[in-house]
């Protein structure tokens, strides 16, 4: 009955007294300070809900976040919320703090963690789940969720990586699907008519208070609580079935009202969130540290390998105007030299030219700003835009081809010509840059030697290219192995052995031995599989992912912290193999883990999209083209939301595709005023529904308290 | 122009590298818009130079950053240096208050040429004041100190007691700069001041801890670099808990230009000066 009375016991004061001493022992002591400018100290008070918001990696990764940054911001402006943060700390602040009692927490007022209400999770890549599990721990209270009640905080988590929920299924009260900006405050609302106010009864067992606030909270779109859905397995007597015999056959409520299956939140315009307001200007240095400004969310470029593209649609574009105003207040507050235009391919934002143009030319910038595009597209005319903008410390320019050969990059649907490779390479060499870096997939489906191998083709052709204008160049391919993600086309495919990834890898250190000014580097292909077992999990990767973690394996991402034998160890103790649960083709009729949870995308879209990567057949970007219907516009009552009718020159992916149609695809343009904006979207939303395929499609969300906004990270 | 600024460095912020502030001094004087001057060449970088490194997790009272300003640009915006201290100070992290300014020739040495000392205030917990009164003794009766450290990646032994310039108990406590009247009780910490040469090489305060190691006989090769643990297990030797440096030294007759007067007549060195005269 009195719900202050239970919230007001927990301790709420602050530890700072007992985590200085432990600086003087640890390395780079200042990641646990706080003081960043733009962090807030908020007041608790009873009338408030507290958050912490959590970053499971260390704090130089994890400070940059934008999705964090911008939750934090939204929820500190509200009169019932009040928003902290916490990273994961390093091995020896953990060592540190377990030896002195120091429990998790919050940077700003140094409170401990398990005095909030809440504890929300930024999920940006699933070898962080085992820092998640430790990072409760820490926090002092029962690490599964069965075992808490209304006296313990609320679990969440955001991000890309919830839309595959289920391996966290155990841990984590409570996901979020999709944008957060908007879904964060209604679910703030529904923890305060809780644990605020006193109006609410309790029923005097803390277990079913903090069951009917789960139920309660999913009644909020987008919110998924695994807790009130039943995940049924059976033995499977499949044909060829070598490993175990356990498959999931479904995953339904448990109770009525909660929804079949979650659809993810999406906003509809950006320009109605020009969040951070204040990025934190961090004391020490971290990654991407330089001003940050969202160009625009979504992708329609379909590349089938990449699930932020898949689950970010449809684009909706921030409008020119603001992303200056974003730019020079920025700088003028943080002190910054550089900014960031972010976004999933920024040199495809429509006014992408005279944008940078604005920002270089502006006095207020005072003539020593850098600006960069974290993704560059691979062409020609990108490439002038980066001489542009980076007249002064040209040291190298980065393409992602991502395909060694024509047949490859259609399978992928990463549409670039060799042509476009060579003219963008030529540019670069001869404006100046001396060392090109490549990025490259293997394991890709169907991926045969002579597309792994067509990798060092392209590059010694690139080598070739830059001989030409400067003899010292180098040419760096990065080879990545494939891991096949939730909610897109390649969700089916069973990912490459690890002694399949490492023979690829061999064919291509050998083929490039000879080539003078060729670099191969690849990424373990042990930390590829580690990633492919957490990716597409069910719920019975719970307790492999604790095991995991149990026997010291935090910071996976870390490759000095990773070990894949503590993997393979926790999966057989549980009786699942690799085979199974990583190199296994799935099946059309298969029921998969995160069925139940929805990025937008239809599912019939994403299997025919399958079948023609198999087929080899390439689908052109649906900005300025007609409408595939994958399902993100059409499904939210959303649209693509360009800044310009005209596209970038170059046109999209630099495939030279006919783009003249844009004028009359039905896009939302930011120049019309706001009014008129809403109503041809419900119009043109309307004549979807009727005839499917008239507005151009593409897909929807951006980030969860986590994604970040670009593919710079 | 060259502006000679001089710093503080308390609370929290210690936590903080050189390095970090280095590029906190930078963000703030841009944001003031001060028209700082640029290196020429492939990768222009802000004209801020620092004096000595002042190691993470120490604090200051007496940091020093030598800013090269454009005149032009200083004239045009009709900036005087009054109200600089007080502008950056609102512009810089708690804990990092700007305490004076004064403008240098420019082709005056560098601070990292001229320093030649440093007084610290250091606190210790782990010893009672007679303990650490005869370290105090042995420290300075010793005729030499041989301690190992690494230096660019090779090991080297080296003699402190040549760069032990001054040393002795203080009389309050540490946050009052040990100055204020009667020592703490038995059980609380000791308070030391010391002042240490910067040349040939420069001695930190973890350093002299392991002088005291050494005269107390613990193992010279000892080179934990971790102040709470440093020194803690052998019996009886003090651990550092916290050091501040108060002051930096330059001698008189190294100094090209007229400079400032002594204004720590305490030190009874008319050889040596403050860097900066500082604002009494």
């Amino acid at each position: 009955m009195e719900p202050l009375a239970s919230r007001m016991t927990r301790e709420m004061s602050s530890l700072w007294n007992q985590i200085e001493p432990l600086l003087a022992q640890v390395t780079k002591p200042a990641r646990y300070i706080g003081g960043e400018q733009g962090a807030r100290t908020p007041t608790h008070g009873p009338e408030s809900v507290s958050w912490l918001l959590a970053y499971p990696d260390t704090y130089e990764v994890g400070l940059p976040n934008q999705g964090l940054q911008i939750l934090y911001e939204i929820l500190n402006e509200q009169a019932t919320a009040v928003a902290e943060r916490t990273y994961a700390p390093w091995i020896d602040m953990e060592a540190a703090m377990r030896a002195a009692g120091v429990p998790l927490f919050s940077l700003e007022n140094h409170l401990p963690a398990a005095s909030f209400d809440v504890l929300a999770f930024n999920l940006s890549a699933e070898l962080v789940y085992t820092n998640v599990l430790n990072m409760i721990d820490l926090a002092g209270f029962p690490l599964r969720g069965e075992d808490r009640t209304i006296d313990d905080p609320v679990v969440m988590a955001g991000g890309h990586s919830t839309f595959n929920p289920e391996p966290l299924a155990d841990f984590v009260d409570v996901f979020v699907l999709g944008d957060g900006e908007e879904v964060v405050t209604e679910i703030n609302d529904v923890l305060a008519s809780f644990l605020v106010g006193g109006d609410r009864p309790r029923t005097g067992d803390p277990r079913a208070d903090r069951e009917a606030l789960l139920r309660a909270l999913t009644q909020v779109p987008g919110v998924y609580v695994p807790w009130c859905y039943e995940a049924k397995f059976a033995r499977f007597e499949g044909e060829g079935q070598v490993g175990p015999a356990e498959r999931l056959v479904s995953i339904t409520p448990r109770f009525p009202g909660v929804p079949d299956r979650v659809e993810k939140r999406t906003i509809a315009d950006l320009g109605d969130w020009p969040y951070p307001k204040e990025q934190l200007v961090p004391l020490i240095e971290v990654v991407h540290d330089r001003l940050n400004v969202e160009l625009f969310r979504g992708c329609t470029r379909g590349c089938r390998f990449c699930q932020a593209g898949m689950i970010t649609r449809p684009v909706r574009e921030r409008p020119a105007e603001q992303v200056r105003t974003m730019v020079t207040d920025g700088l003028r507050r943080t002190g910054y030299d550089e900014v960031a235009l972010t976004s999933l391919s920024s040199a495809d934002y429509s006014g992408i030219e005279e944008t940078v143009t604005s920002i270089i030319d502006d006095p207020a910038c005072g003539g020593q700003v850098s600006v960069s595009l974290p993704s560059l597209r691979v062409d020609a005319f990108t490439v002038g835009t980066a001489a542009q903008i980076q007249k002064v410390r040209r040291t190298g320019l980065t393409f992602a081809p991502e395909g060694g050969t024509w047949r490859m990059r259609q399978v992928i649907n990463k549409l670039i010509r060799e042509e476009d490779l060579y003219a963008a390479v030529d540019a670069a060499f001869s404006q100046g840059w001396k060392r090109v870096k490549l990025y490259f997939l293997i394991g890709l489906p169907t991926e045969t030697d002579e597309d792994t191998l067509g990798i060092v083709e392209l590059a010694k052709q690139c080598v070739a290219i830059g001989r030409r204008y400067h003899p010292g160049v180098t040419v760096t391919a990065s080879v990545g192995g494939f891991v096949p993600k939730v909610q897109t086309p390649f969700q089916w495919f069973g990912q490459n052995t690890i002694e399949e990834l490492t023979r690829k890898i061999h064919l291509l250190r050998d083929a490039a031995r000879p080539v003078r000014g060729l670099t191969i580097r690849w990424h373990d292909p042990k930390a590829t599989a580690a990633e492919g077992i957490v990716s597409r999990g069910d719920r019975r990767m719970g307790p492999v992912i604790e095991q995991v973690w149990r026997e010291g394996g935090t910071f996976q991402e870390w490759s000095e912290c990773f070990a894949l034998d503590r993997w393979l160890t926790a999966l057989a103790d549980h009786g699942m193999t690799l085979e199974d649960a990583v190199y296994r083709h799935r099946t059309a009729d298969e029921v998969l883990p995160w069925d139940h949870v929805s990025a937008g995308l239809h599912r019939d879209f994403l299997w025919q999209e399958w079948q023609d990567a198999l087929a080899e057949h390439g689908l052109e970007d649906c900005r300025w083209t007609p409408c595939y219907d994958c399902g993100a516009c059409t499904g939210f009552g959303v649209e693509h939301v360009v800044a310009s009718a005209v596209p970038p020159a170059g046109g999209s992916q630099g495939t030279g595709q006919d783009l003249t149609t844009g004028g009359q695809v039905p896009v939302r343009f930011l120049a019309e005023p706001p009014t008129a904006r809403k109503e041809r979207t419900l119009a043109s939303v309307g004549a979807t529904t009727t005839h499917g395929s008239s507005v151009a499609d593409g897909g929807i969300e951006g980030q969860g308290p986590a994604g970040a906004p670009g593919a710079g990270n | 122009m060259r502006l000679r600024f001089c710093y503080t460095k308390l609370g929290k912020i210690r936590f903080t590298s050189q390095r970090d502030v280095a590029r906190m001094w930078e963000r703030a004087l841009r944001r003031m818009n001060m028209p700082v001057g640029y290196s020429e060449g492939f990768n222009p970088r802000p004209l801020l130079s620092f004096g000595l490194a002042l190691p993470t997790g120490a604090e200051s009272r007496a940091e020093y950053v030598d800013v090269v300003v454009d005149d032009a640009a200083w004239q045009e915006a009709g900036r005087t240096t009054d109200d600089l201290p007080s502008e950056l100070t609102g512009l810089l992290p708690e804990g990092i208050d700007v305490v004076d300014v004064e403008v240098v020739e420019r082709q005056s040495g560098s601070l990292q040429q001229f320093v030649t000392s440093c007084s610290w205030l250091m606190e210790f917990t782990g010893v009672t004041v007679a303990g650490m009164g005869a370290l105090i003794d042995a420290v300075l009766a010793a005729e030499t100190i041989m301690i190992m450290r690494e230096r660019k990646g090779r090991q080297e032994t080296d003699d402190l007691r040549p760069s032990i310039i001054a040393l002795g108990l203080a009389e309050g406590p540490f946050d009052q700069g040990g100055e204020a009247a009667g020592r703490g009780d038995e059980g609380s910490p000791v308070v030391v001041v010391a002042e240490l040469a910067t040349k040939p090489r420069g001695v930190r305060p973890v350093e002299l801890v392991r002088a005291f190691v050494a005269v107390a006989g613990g193992a010279a090769d000892d080179q934990s670099e971790r102040w709470a643990t440093l020194g803690g297990a052998a019996q009886g030797t003090p651990v550092l808990h916290r050091a501040c440096r108060t002051q930096q030294w330059i001698q008189r007759d190294d100094v090209p230009d007229e400079a400032p007067v002594p204004s720590d007549p305490a030190r009874g060195d008319a050889g040596a000066e403050h860097v900066l005269e500082r604002a009494s």
